[in-house]
């Protein structure tokens, strides 16, 4: 392979034969050399940071297309150029040979390009049917009917009918995907739609791919896990910095050689997982937790059991929204429970479920939340003033007023000593990138030398070296005594440096799991549910339900999202009519109609 | 002619100084616009608006004495406001420590001690702090918008003022005007400047600002209270009470409101009456954007707003400028400071047609 | 005519200004903008809606001048606010002071006169029912108010445009990424609240007490803003509330007359304290609130 395409601001260079043929599977058109979509040299910058630079892409019909690289690489800002939310400063953009001017969703809309965001862009307050109607003309009635036309052809059935918020993530994507398709695309973005699923479900999404690339749909793929991008795509656009570092086959070419154009050297070596050898007190223990979710489309907690002892690192995995968010909260005492109910969270021995959170931090506890702008740090305020925010207690203040020279102090030790790349104390926190931001907050929170750490996505928008040595810290952390509780919705970085391992579903915690000795397809069968032995889904009680139809589910995953099933057949109907068939589109979407049957 | 804004890196200090002239410039070009389009002789009233305040020490002295209430006001105020707590019940507050700073001259009009006037001070801060308080317990435990419970707060106060005036408290030697007795001399507060209406209340505005300063700029519960306003899930993380935030808040403009409320009746005016507020509580709004939300910025924008006042009364008898331009004035002064505070977070780039 | 019946005959009339004020705010908080400065809207379109009907006696003309007024003084509102981000706030008090400061200085020489009201419809049969007769007896403007209501529940409900503003008001950012252009919804809601709050000022001073005095809107501009936490941003609630509100003030007429010895300022109050009050009751149900309110209310967009 020819990696290191043009990289530089040169546009127009004239770049021939890089994009593989469209191989066996896709059945390709008349004129398939003809690429579908084409960048050259497409630029764009925010400010000061260039977020794409001389991006070359070609595309042709009928392929799965990965974009590869790591956070922060530069493809989400690529792809929002492809679907028109933004405008390039530089470059040219091709479809089916012609140059075109992208300015808006609904211009790429019309040439036939859709794209199913990682944040998806539906409402929750609104119904599957409402949401759809949004992006796609008919009257409400046919776009009911094609919903369940569609959904059954590429194995995406939904309840048309269902409010937004009442459905698991697995199913809004399913939404997402079929407003896509009723716009008959003939590309399809889809940007890091794996992140959000469990292994199963996956293996789902990856049918239903095929079967529209089988259908002449290209499809570009955007996502940092090799595994998958080698199992599924046929080509590879790989970025770093803002730049293309390589195009490749990634059917032949091995994951050494791809995550050298993704990261610009070599995987930093996986850490010695030897687990914590002393046996610790018990630090934090939660013991019948329950929890009534004020907010109707959240899950209720229930029953949550869990014990963590220094020296130990325990992962809880789970996707998102079942939750993990509403369950930091009543760790850190952002949440406080009723007093007589504040037995169910000990910490360090105390009773401390009604306790505020600076309670808590004075018993020793500290927290790296999720999001770090507006929650872990204050972005409008300078580095110093963040320090300020939780480290209070190490000598910050003298006699309730701020001792700006120790928070200065402080804040250079944290900047010094986790690598964070900034012009110094005095930047504002807002203006840092996300991985140094995420580094000043871990320091931060690992200075204050807590006996318990709760940290929730700890490498969330991280760069590889970032991610690994914020790894390496807490490993470190553990190893000198200290109890650490993860919260990741990556199941690989859980098992690298957890110890045990809890699966949050719906608002219940599994039972602990020994990392040595389970399997990512275990703590995926608890991921949607399935490993618990009552696994049908517990909704709300009608008492606490929104007074919305059929609301009363959570996010739990509707019984036939439930089933672990890998094994399912592909859901491809070669032999039915084509989905554009379906209905007429109203004119506006017939352009892409015209693809293989 | 499109725009977008981006981003700056960190606050332009430039451009936080120069957003409020910028805005009173635009305020001064438009009003200007404005009642020329009404038929009224526009370049004479603002330039009586303008140059008058300055012109004579008597009349400086008398933007001094409006300085005084507005600058008390717009520093609680702005306390609340950087906590995102927005208190709008100002003008009910100061009304309420009016009422009850009179409430001791009125109902022992005999009383003879010389420091009188220092209980009703007092009481004055009381009462507004009382008064506030309601509209935090409603924020706090009810969970309702503070700005409508301050807002019908202060129309309440409005009304139980009109009562007390017809009622109970009218002066009966006062030809049947709504208003109560002169208050006697130990129930006054001490003049400042000789031969002006001057008077201690300015000093109790200066006082606040070296207050607000220390509290918002150094200690610790002011740092807080700004990490309430600017991020609120930051606040719960770091373990502040956002609660507290809100009783501090209301609980600090109520009482500075309220001290306004009793240094007005106490001073230039000597009973309690009707008018007793020309729109201080919603002026003071203004204030304390026009000042940044800053102890020092403030000092300078009540200043400002009350030679507008001052100005504005010129006008009213040498242009026939009606006393609602005013209010004017100030609403397109503050919309424009909105649009200038903008470029201190932002800068501007213009991006013709995006058609490229 | 019986008490019962004078506060039934009168309570649409009442109610009228405050609902359409309520329903603009509520267009607009819906599409996520909270805009403060009603109670200016109100008092400019009262203003320009009595000078243009004292000077063409037309109330048709005068309805339209009043929303265009109240819609013009929007717009002051929606420029800080959707072109330059600014605290919504502070700029929907600064509108406030503006529009009002400016009602009273181009009604400064109508100050006092009146004018003739609008005719009731006497519709045959129905108005001479007891009891429910004075009830049916409307003018035009109060169908029209009501209309509007029902017209606006189901344009909420079953249309893309009630969809679409729903959408902005939920998440902004999202709604941008499938296409909808977000500024541009929103400052056709602030528009079109602007509109309807001026046509609510336009009623009480050319129909419902058919006089100009500076101040007489008297926070009901207010009150409308705080009738959409009431209905907790459902169309009907919000309508419903300020049918409610109508019969309270026109409650305290009858109290008044009735000479019962209880000083005016109390009964002028009542509203504020009822505000108060119902605030109380619907805002500590937090599961109400916050399933029905708009997500990113009040909040600038940042793109």
């Amino acid at each position: 392979m020819t990696p290191g395409a043009t990289s530089g601001p040169a546009s127009g260079q004239p770049e021939a034969g890089h994009p593989e043929p469209p191989r066996q599977g896709s059945q390709p058109e008349p004129g398939c050399d003809v690429p579908l979509l084409r960048l050259r040299g497409v630029s764009k910058s925010y400010g000061a940071v260039q977020a794409n630079r001389g991006v070359d892409l070609t595309v042709m019909p009928g392929s799965i297309h990965a974009i590869l690289g790591e956070n922060g690489a530069g493809k989400s800002t690529l792809m929002k150029m492809i679907y028109g939310v933004e405008a390039p400063d530089a470059g040219q953009i091709e479809w089916n040979g012609a140059p075109v001017a992208l300015t808006s969703p609904s211009e790429a809309g019309r040439l036939g390009i859709g794209m199913v965001f990682q944040h998806f862009s539906l409402f929750d307050t609104l119904t599957v049917l409402e949401n759809v109607a949004l992006v796609v003309p008919g009257s409400p009635r046919r776009l009911a009917a094609r919903i369940a036309t569609l959904g059954r052809d590429y194995g995406l059935q939904v309840d048309a009918t269902e409010y937004v918020g009442a459905l698991s993530v697995g199913e809004r994507q399913r939404v997402e995907i079929l407003r896509c398709l009723m716009q008959d695309p003939r590309l399809l973005i889809l940007d890091e739609p794996t992140a959000v699923l469990p292994p199963q479900m996956v293996t789902r999404l990856f049918s239903t791919l095929r079967v529209l690339r089988d259908r002449g749909v290209s499809i570009l793929f955007i996502s940092h896990k090799l595994d998958e991008i080698r199992e599924l795509c046929d080509a590879a656009t790989v970025l770093r910095d803002g730049q293309v570092t390589g195009h490749a086959d990634p059917r032949d070419t091995d994951t050494r050689s791809l995550t050298r154009m993704m990261i610009g050297r070599d995987l930093p070596p996986a850490l010695p997982a030897e687990p914590g050898g002393a046996e610790g007190a018990v630090q934090l223990q939660l013991s019948q937790l329950d929890w009534t979710n004020p907010d109707p489309y959240a899950p209720d907690l229930r029953g949550i059991d869990l014990k963590l002892r220094g020296h130990e690192i325990v992962g809880i995995a789970g996707i998102s929204g079942n939750g993990q968010s509403e369950l930091c909260a009543l760790i850190s005492g952002e949440t406080r429970l009723p007093t007589r109910a504040a037995g169910a969270i000990a910490l360090r021995g105390q009773s401390v479920g009604a306790m505020g959170a600076a309670g808590r931090r004075a018993l020793g506890l500290a927290y790296v939340p999720e999001e770090r702008l507006g929650h872990g740090a204050v972005p409008e305020m300078t580095l110093w003033q963040n320090a300020l925010l939780t480290a209070q207690s190490r000598g910050l203040t003298r006699r309730g007023m701020v001792d700006r020279r120790a928070a200065l102090r402080f804040a250079q030790d944290c900047i010094a000593g986790f690598d964070v790349r900034t012009a110094g104390p005095e930047a504002e926190a807002g203006s840092l990138s996300g991985g140094n931001l995420q580094k000043f907050v871990v320091g931060r929170e690992i200075m204050l030398a807590p006996s318990v750490l709760l940290v929730e996505q700890p490498t969330w928008g991280v760069d590889v070296a970032a991610a690994a040595e914020i790894r390496r810290r807490l490993i470190e952390m553990r190893n000198a005594g200290c109890a650490i509780l993860v919260i990741s919705e990556e199941l690989d970085e859980l098992f690298e440096i957890c110890d045990r391992l809890h699966v949050l579903h719906d608002g219940r915690l599994s039972p602990s799991l020994v990392t040595a000795r389970t399997t990512p397809e275990e703590v995926g069968e608890w991921m949607i549910g399935a490993g618990r032995p009552d696994a049908a889904p517990a909704g709300k009680g009608g008492g606490t339900g929104p007074a919305r139809p059929g609301s009363s589910g959570t996010n739990a995953d509707r019984p036939d999202t439930a089933r672990p099933d890998s094994a399912r057949p592909a859901p491809s109907h070669p032999d039915r009519s084509d989905p554009a068939a379906e209905g007429p589109g109203a004119g506006a979407a017939s352009e892409g109609s015209d693809h293989a049957v | 002619m499109r725009f977008e804004l981006i981003r700056r890196d960190r606050a332009s200090l430039e451009m936080a100084l120069m957003a409020p002239v910028l805005a009173l410039l635009a305020a001064g070009l438009v009003s200007w616009a404005l009642f020329a389009a009404m038929g009224v002789p526009a370049g004479r009233a603002l330039w009586t608006i303008a140059a008058t305040p300055f012109s004579t020490w008597y009349d400086f002295s008398e933007v001094l004495v409006k300085t005084a209430p507005l600058l008390l006001i717009a520093q609680g105020l702005a306390i609340g406001f950087r906590a995102r707590v927005f208190n709008i019940g100002a003008e009910g507050q100061l009304l309420i420590g009016a009422i009850c700073a009179s409430a001791i001259p009125v109902l022992l009009p005999s009383a003879g001690s010389p420091l009188l006037w220092v209980a009703m001070m007092a009481l004055g801060m009381v009462g507004g702090a009382a008064w506030a308080a309601i509209a935090a317990f409603w924020r706090t435990r009810l969970n309702a918008n503070e700005i409508l419970v301050t807002l019908m707060l202060s129309l309440i106060a409005a009304q139980i003022l009109t009562y007390l005036l017809l009622g109970p408290w009218k002066d009966p030697m006062g030809m049947n005007f709504p208003q109560t007795r002169m208050f006697q001399p130990g129930a006054l507060l001490p003049g400042l400047l000789p031969g002006t209406r001057v008077n201690l209340s300015l000093l109790f505005g200066v006082a606040a600002t070296i207050a607000a300063y220390v509290f918002m700029q150094r200690s610790v519960t002011g740092f807080r209270l700004i990490v309430t306003g600017t991020a609120p899930r930051a606040a719960g993380y770091a373990g502040v009470s956002a609660a507290r935030g809100v009783w501090l808040s209301l609980l600090i403009s109520g009482a500075a409101a309220g001290l306004a409320g009793a240094a007005e009746v106490a001073g230039p005016l000597g009973q309690l009456q009707r008018s007793i507020s020309q729109g201080y509580g919603f002026a003071a709004i203004i204030v304390a954007y026009l000042g940044g939300l800053h102890p020092v910025g403030i000092a300078v924008s009540s200043l400002v707003m009350s030679a507008i006042y001052i100005g504005g009364d010129n006008a009213m008898v040498f242009a026939d400028l009606p006393q609602s331009a005013v209010l004017v004035v100030q609403g397109l002064l503050l919309t424009f400071y909105l649009i200038a505070a903008t470029f201190v977070r932002y800068r501007i780039a213009w991006t013709g047609t995006a058609r490229a | 005519m019986s008490p019962l019946e004078f506060i039934l005959a009168g309570t649409l009339a009442a109610a009228t200004p405050l609902m359409l004020a309520a329903l603009g705010e509520l267009v607009v908080e819906r599409s996520g903008v909270l805009n403060l400065g009603v109670e200016g809207m109100m008092a400019l379109g009262a203003a320009v809606a009595f000078i243009v009907a004292y000077q063409t006696g037309g109330h048709g003309l005068a309805f339209v001048a009043g929303a265009g007024a109240g819609m013009a003084a929007a717009l002051v509102f929606a420029v800080p606010v959707l072109g330059f981000r600014a605290n919504q706030v502070a700029a929907g008090l600064a509108l406030g002071i503006l529009a009002g400061g400016l009602s009273a200085m181009v009604g400064r020489p109508y100050e006092s006169l009146t004018i003739r009201s609008l005719p009731k419809l006497d519709i045959p049969v129905l108005s001479d029912l007891p009891y429910v007769g004075g009830v049916l007896t409307q003018d035009i403007a109060v169908w029209a108010t009501l209309a509007m209501a029902v017209a606006m529940a189901w344009v909420f409900r079953s249309t893309r445009l009630g969809w679409r503003i729903r959408a902005v008001g939920e998440n902004p950012h999202a709604a941008r990424a499938i296409g909808t252009p977000v500024l541009r919804l929103r400052l056709a809601c602030i528009a079109f609240g602007g509109a309807l709050a001026g046509m609510g000022g336009a009623y009480a001073a050319t129909v419902y007490t058919p006089l100009w005095a500076d101040g007489m809107i008297a926070g009901r501009g207010w009150i409308a803003v705080a009738l959409v936490v009431f209905g907790t941003w459902r169309t009907g609630r919000v309508a419903l509330g300020a049918i409610l509100f109508g019969a309270l003030s026109i409650g305290e007429l009858v109290v008044q007359a009735t000479g019962v010895r209880i000083p005016s300022q109390a009964l002028a109050a009542l509203p504020y304290v009822a505000t108060i009050i119902v605030l109380a009751v619907i805002s500590s149900n937090r599961m109400l609130t916050r399933r029905h309110s708009v997500a990113s209310l009040g909040e600038p967009f940042d793109p």
